[in-house]
């Protein structure tokens, strides 16, 4: 195995690029070298990204923020411009593992990582965020649903390194929030998850939404029809059992010793609906 | 294979090593370094008994390649006591008796001086969630938690 840590992010596509082996790209390392130690990877390049300045950096831009590649979740966390657009979005970020996990894991090494249980990923989907990846053939920037495509199996190609990750600009009247069951209240993984963010107008009414659910799929998953019952509506009983209703269909989940397929399904639409009152909440609108 | 040359800062003295690509910054401390203060639990980042700063933030030594350790600086256990004279936390958990078999005891200490750097007045709920990611199986936290709470409570009237 080789360790490369390039200080320019071209240099770190080409490295990748010309690898044969497997190769890796190193952000937090709180999932890759927990993978190392198992022996469930083996790969012949290790490619450490955090010594290239730009991915550190969170910048405002266009009335959100480009959040770079290796800002962990800990910093994240401490910057009060992204939390106070994006509360559900550090919320999720924050409730990554233990402090210790925290100051080092990233919110693009959760995604890349692709499990359906990933927390990031549905506060990201709910929010519209994109990411950008630079690659052999250039940039290109995909929404965050695009990333996850099955258990540990992410969009990216060979040689291609996700940059940073896009918030967007948020009209007024806007909130997020994102929940996840566990067992415990803390470190463990989530048995379901939901993500909800959306924009009130001025009479109090929702003007737009996104839903995200986490661990009921293969893959975090976006669920418009759940998005669709919210909008026009001040977010009633009837529209929250719609919500519900479309959250749960949406489910296709794993049944295991943390939670049967049942249980996943139903509490996909309760998490879902105490999401969404809170995102409204925080949009200023009645609770 | 080639081992990697790093330099780096221990607990403010300027160190350097060789060390293979995939050896942890914990194997580096307690093999080559014979800094065994910082202890092995588990190697997967749930148990804290590896805890050490890197540049200011607290992270899992297990979970830390010895080789990004270059032009860092590391803090660990061996770095909290001044000469001879124990750090507040140190005292704190003697006189609380928060320490059993003493394994999870070095990376409390990190884990709680990195709080009290941050916090010095914290409840004593965000004592716990700073400290979930610390595992002990003698004391059942609750004197760790005291010991934690009485030494900021000291910290701040000195
Ligand atoms: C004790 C413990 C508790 C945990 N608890 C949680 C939890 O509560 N919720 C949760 O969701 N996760 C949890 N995790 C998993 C892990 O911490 C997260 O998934 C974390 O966000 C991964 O980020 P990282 O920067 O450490 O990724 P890394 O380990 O560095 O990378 C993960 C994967 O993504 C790839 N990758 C990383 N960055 C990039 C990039 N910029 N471009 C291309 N590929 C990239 C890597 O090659 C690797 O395959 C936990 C892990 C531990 C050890
Ligand atoms: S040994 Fe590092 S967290 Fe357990
Ligand atoms: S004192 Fe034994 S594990 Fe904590």
């Amino acid at each position: 195995m080789r360790y490369e840590a390039p200080r320019k992010l071209k240099r770190a596509v080409a490295l990748l690029s010309a690898e044969s082996g497997v190769a890796r790209v190193l952000a937090g390392g709180t999932d890759l070298l927990v993978q190392l130690r198992s022996e469930r990877i083996e790969p012949d390049l290790i490619l450490d990204i955090k010594r290239i300045e730009s991915m550190h950096a969170i910048a405002a831009e266009r009335g959100g923020y480009r959040i770079g590649a290796a800002v962990s979740c800990a910093a994240l966390g401490e910057h009060a411009g992204v939390k106070q657009l994006w509360p559900g979005v550090v919320e999720a970020a924050t409730l990554i593992g233990s402090t210790q996990v925290q100051g080092r894991a990233t919110m693009a090494g959760n995604l890349c990582n692709a499990s359906p249980a990933a927390d990031a990923a549905p506060a990201l989907i709910a929010a519209g965020a994109t990411v950008a990846i630079a690659g052999p053939g250039g940039r290109r920037e995909v929404p965050a649903e695009a990333i996850c495509l099955a258990p540990g199996r992410n969009a990216l190609e060979k040689g291609e390194i996700v940059e940073s990750l896009y918030l967007p600009a948020r009209p007024e009247r806007s909130g997020d929030a994102y929940l996840r069951l566990i067992p415990r209240s803390e470190m463990d993984i989530a048995v379901v998850s939901a993500g909800v963010s959306l924009s009130l107008d001025a009479a109090g009414r929702c003007s737009a939404a996104r839903v995200a659910l986490g661990a009921v799929a293969p893959r975090p998953l976006r669920v418009e029809a759940a998005a669709a019952a919210l909008i026009g509506s001040d977010l009633d009983e009837a529209v929250l059992a719609v919500l519900a209703a479309a959250c749960a269909a949406a489910c296709d989940p794993i049944d295991d010793k943390r939670g049967t397929v049942e249980y996943r399904t139903e509490v996909a639409g309760v998490l879902a609906k105490r999401a969404a009152v809170i995102a409204q909440t925080r949009a200023g609108g009645a609770a | 294979m080639s081992q990697i040359h790093v330099s780096t800062k221990i607990n403010g003295d300027a160190t350097e090593y060789l060390c293979e690509p995939e050896e942890t910054l914990l194997d580096v401390l307690r093999d080559r370094l014979g800094m065994t203060g910082s202890k092995e639990g588990c190697g997967t980042g749930d148990c804290g008994a590896c805890s050490v700063t890197l540049d200011g933030r607290l992270v899992c030594a297990c979970l830390v390649l010895g080789a990004e350790a270059q032009d860092r600086e590391v803090g660990t256990v061996e770095g909290i006591a001044e000469g001879d004279s124990l750090h507040p936390l140190q005292k704190k958990f003697l006189e609380h008796a928060a320490l059993q078999c003493g394994v999870c005891t070095p990376g409390f200490l990190v884990a709680a001086k990195s709080l009290l750097e941050r916090n010095s007045d914290p409840s004593e709920e965000e004592v716990r969630y700073w400290l979930a990611g610390n595992l002990c199986r003698c004391t059942g936290y609750d004197k760790i938690v005291r010991a934690v709470l009485d030494t900021a409570k000291e910290m701040r009237s000195a």
